[in-house]
């Protein structure tokens, strides 16, 4: 008995899980890691809704945010890889010379 | 016989997607080049991209004829929006991409940067950028955000020598894709109150009924605000961009401030100006209170700096908030005055930041007050331009600036939303005092002992006569650009041509 509300509630606990990880995490990879979290809850919330509206728009709409994902985490990772280049660590606490 | 049958197919009307094919082809066309030929000399390179972006510009031209013809309409199945806020909006921001794209080519030279990556970067921008503008459809909108956003997260950590530059970069990326992923909630959570995600679609179901359980929507609306504004540099999503800006390369911080904001704030015009139009009552307060925040919170913080690339920062998060008077007035009056900000916003800070890129030298890192000491003794013609995009982001008369916040002020006091527009005039009056403070520095002090001489390259003279051109020339005749983003509205119009 499955409706597509709880399918919402839980794609909300996901993001909100995902959004609390970005928010304490110091370490960039493991925030890159919520944000696709948060995104895949995003597309829970899709199925679910083109589930219970019986339209294929928002499942289609999944494929976007897919190829989306992958290109943040493509660009994300070569940012980091060019900062540990240059130093040993990459937190975000390292990252403090712009301030004010 | 199954092999036989049509795949329905919606019609592409081609000719409304050449600006975007002019820049994005040609981004791509450029790199293909270059991985062909390994060492494509710089003109070349960025006369290749000002070429794209005039080809985009002229292409533009030729579609507001055809529009002052036949009127909107909308193409790929009412997922690109063929109306005059678009082409307005792809002059803009083409105009943006050209003008950083020549600030660049003697940037490159200078730091020994050169390579093609920072034009394609450009133009692939600019493209995502002309995609939020046209874009009818939230998923197509969505993809020109990510595709502009994706680019300058690169371009503003461009700079491999300098750790500031990739810092910059680093922090733009996690809240960018951070905020990105809020707006897309809301997207969904939108798709899911009106079961569409087409612009379209959407205002015609709020305008033909009523809905009863609106939580999803308001949700949903309320997460494309946080989205949206974040892209735009509004408090309380603001705390990234005085960091970007110090430390991104300055061409960059010029598009960045005028490409990326119209983009920005085409999707707020087209999405909550005209799409919610309707149901005006439910975001307009939280717009309100964002734009007066924006407002005094950009204003304030931009006093008390010391570096002038961070105060120009600040003082662009406080433009944000004039801008946002536009969209929170959600009348046609509104979108046409913040059109006629965008416009004449884009060239005034590619102009200043033209400025600061030659004053900062080598090494593009000495922003202080120093670096600009007595500029109008060091080179009086600079000292001048610089002192003609201050008076305009002051909003002194006979300024293009003066004509833009009148004209933001003047369409929310026409919407009653009066508290707002006191508020813009008291940051007006603070804002002064700052763009006073660089002036007095820049005239009535002496240059520091050893301050190396300025050269002005041509192509960042180019920028710098056209910006003070435009700055002047629409602040004295305001009715020459006034007449198009009057007819420049969003037209949410299923028809094909």
């Amino acid at each position: 008995m499955l409706t597509p509300t709880y399918y919402l509630v839980l794609s909300a606990l996901v993001f909100s899980i995902g959004a609390f990880g970005v928010l304490v995490r110091r370490n960039p990879l493991i925030m890159f890691m919520c944000v696709e979290l948060m995104l895949n809850a995003v597309n829970l919330t899709f199925i679910g809704l083109a589930w219970g509206l019986n339209d294929i728009g928002g499942q289609v709409s999944v494929f976007f945010v897919m190829v989306v994902a992958a290109a943040e985490v493509v660009v994300g990772l070569a940012i980091v890889v060019a900062i540990m280049r240059r130093r040993d660590g990459a937190t975000a606490d390292d990252l403090s010379v712009l301030r004010g | 016989m199954m092999l036989a049958q049509v795949i329905p197919s919606p019609s592409i009307d081609i000719e409304v997607l050449l600006p975007m094919l002019f820049m994005g082809v040609g981004g791509l066309l450029i790199l293909t080049m270059t991985s062909v030929k390994k060492d494509l000399p710089g003109w070349f390179v960025t006369s290749w991209s000002v070429a794209a972006c005039a080809g985009a510009i002229i292409s533009a031209i030729v579609l507001w004829n055809q529009f002052g013809d036949d009127g909107p309409s909308s193409t790929i199945a009412g997922a690109v929006g063929f109306d005059g806020f678009s082409i307005f909006l792809t002059v803009v921001i083409a105009s943006a991409v050209a003008m950083a794209s020549l600030l660049a080519h003697p940037y490159l030279e200078r730091e020994e940067l050169e390579g093609v990556e920072l034009h394609v970067l450009l133009l692939l921008a600019g493209t995502g950028g002309l995609i939020m503008a046209f874009g009818n459809d939230l998923i197509v909108f969505f993809l020109g955000l990510e595709t502009l956003s994706m680019a300058v997260y690169i371009l503003s950590a461009m700079h491999r020598r300098r750790i500031q530059s990739q810092e910059a970069g680093m922090k733009y990326f996690v809240l960018g894709a951070f905020s990105s992923t809020f707006l897309l909630y809301g997207i969904a959570l939108i798709y899911g109150a009106t079961g569409t995600t087409n612009m379209i679609g959407i205002r015609a179901v709020l305008d033909n009924q009523v809905i009863v359980e609106d939580g999803l929507l308001l949700g949903g609306i309320a997460l494309l605000i946080v989205g949206l504004t974040f892209k735009v540099g509004a408090v309380p999503f603001h705390s990234w961009t005085p960091d970007v800006y110090e430390g991104a390369p300055t061409p960059v911080v010029a598009f960045m401030a005028s490409g990326v904001k119209a983009a920005g704030f085409a999707a707020l015009l087209r999405i909550l100006s005209t799409t919610f139009q309707p149901i005006v009552d439910d975001w307009v307060p939280a717009i309100e209170v964002i734009a007066a925040l924006t407002l005094l919170i950009g204003a304030l913080s931009a006093i008390v700096q010391t570096n002038v690339k961070r105060m120009l920062a600040y003082s662009s998060i406080s433009h944000a908030g004039f801008i946002l008077l536009g969209v929170l007035a959600a009348s046609e009056r509104g979108t046409a005055a913040a059109l006629f900000y965008l416009f004449t916003y884009a060239f005034l800070v590619s102009g200043t930041m033209a400025t600061l890129t030659v004053v900062a030298g080598q090494g593009d890192s000495d922003f202080s007050f120093e670096s600009i000491q007595g500029l109008g003794r060091r080179k009086p013609i600079l000292g001048f331009a610089m002192m003609i995009f201050l008076f305009a982001q002051a909003g002194i008369p006979f300024t293009s600036g003066f004509v833009a916040k009148f004209g933001v002020i003047a369409a929310a006091v026409d919407s009653q939303n009066y508290w707002v527009a006191g508020v813009a005039m008291i940051s007006a009056v603070i804002g002064a005092f700052l763009y006073l403070r660089i002036l007095v520095s820049m005239f009535l002090q002496d240059p520091v002992e050893d301050a190396p001489a300025l050269v002005i390259p041509r192509t960042i003279g180019t920028v710098l006569v056209s910006a003070v051109v435009v700055t002047i020339l629409f602040g004295i005749f305001p009715g020459l650009l006034d007449g198009f983003a009057q007819d420049a509205l969003v037209a949410l119009t299923a028809g094909t041509p």
